[in-house]
């Protein structure tokens, strides 16, 4: 059975991506409910991934549906897209590296010392992200003005860094 | 002004572009996606300002920056950083590396045009 992932692994996340997406993309995204990712059905179509090791070791997704992403990234560039291609791709990730970075900035304050890799963005209709067997994997969903997405947590601690 | 901007997201370069436009920098805007490709147009091409990431692949931004310093053709062409690393010690790293200035993701126009300013007047 997994480890339980603790609040205070998950909450700078949260607060990260309401930040980041507030400023960059003017929206107003509303929480749900967390849950463990092997109760979440939720589905996306591009995804941005970013890796994690320091005091903890794992990953962060950014997840949109097509029809959400396309909105966040017009507002985020300021020109408007019409599909998921390449550039569209590039903003997801550097959405998703603002947020992580935002976060590490959070853990920093704590006192826990994080490092982020560079983004890697995922492509493909209905996808789910896969966590390794044994990684706690929280998945908490947003609301929105212009729809739903989601952030998937995937951390350990690493004792090792202790 | 003649300004390289690097970064490998092309969404940053296009947003960082776009804003030096805006606040009246836009006269000459080079484009590198990575320390390595940057410090071949350096090579060939006087800067008076650079603009790099920290996290990019080939060749991160610390690495650029040290290369920069460390080579006389350009070592006193101002630097500012702009990346997502937001910690105290990134800053302090940063700046030991040789970085004139330091902008955290996302920054509005105005912070850009403040810090460019800074490290411009610096440079006089």
């Amino acid at each position: 059975m997994a480890a339980k992932l603790s609040v205070e692994w998950i909450n700078p996340f949260i607060e990260a991506t309401e930040e980041i997406l507030n400023t960059v993309a003017m929206i107003e995204p509303k929480r749900g409910k967390l849950a463990l990712k092997k109760d979440s059905t939720v589905e996306y179509d591009v995804s941005g991934i970013i890796g994690i090791t320091g005091e903890a070791v794992g990953s962060i997704a950014l997840s949109f549906p097509k029809k959400t992403a396309l909105k966040v990234v017009s507002n985020f560039t300021g020109e408007e897209v019409f599909g998921i291609d390449a550039d569209t791709a590039d903003a997801i990730g550097e959405l998703t590296n603002m947020i992580a970075g935002r976060a590490k900035k959070i853990f920093s304050d704590k006192g826990i010392k994080l490092k982020i890799s560079v983004p890697n963005v995922v492509i493909g209709k209905n996808h789910t992200i896969a966590s390794p067997k044994g990684t706690p994997t929280i998945v908490i969903p947003f609301t929105s003005e212009v729809g739903d997405f989601a952030i998937q947590v995937s951390l350990v601690p690493n004792k090792s860094e202790d | 002004m003649r300004i390289i901007t690097v970064d490998d997201s092309s969404t940053m370069r296009r947003i960082i572009k776009n804003t030096l436009k805006r606040i009246g920098y836009g006269d000459e805007i080079l484009e590198a996606e990575n320390g390595k490709e940057a410090l071949e147009i350096l090579e060939n091409t006087d800067v008076d300002l650079i603009i790099t990431d920290w996290n990019m692949p080939v060749m991160d931004g610390l690495t650029f920056v040290k290369k920069v310093r460390a080579n006389k053709k350009f070592d006193d062409v101002p630097i500012i950083m702009v990346t997502t690393e937001a910690a105290k010690e990134d800053i302090i790293t940063a700046l030991k590396a040789g970085v004139n200035n330091y902008i955290v993701k996302p920054f509005t126009p105005q912070v850009l045009k403040e810090k460019i300013e800074a490290v411009m007047g610096l440079k006089d």
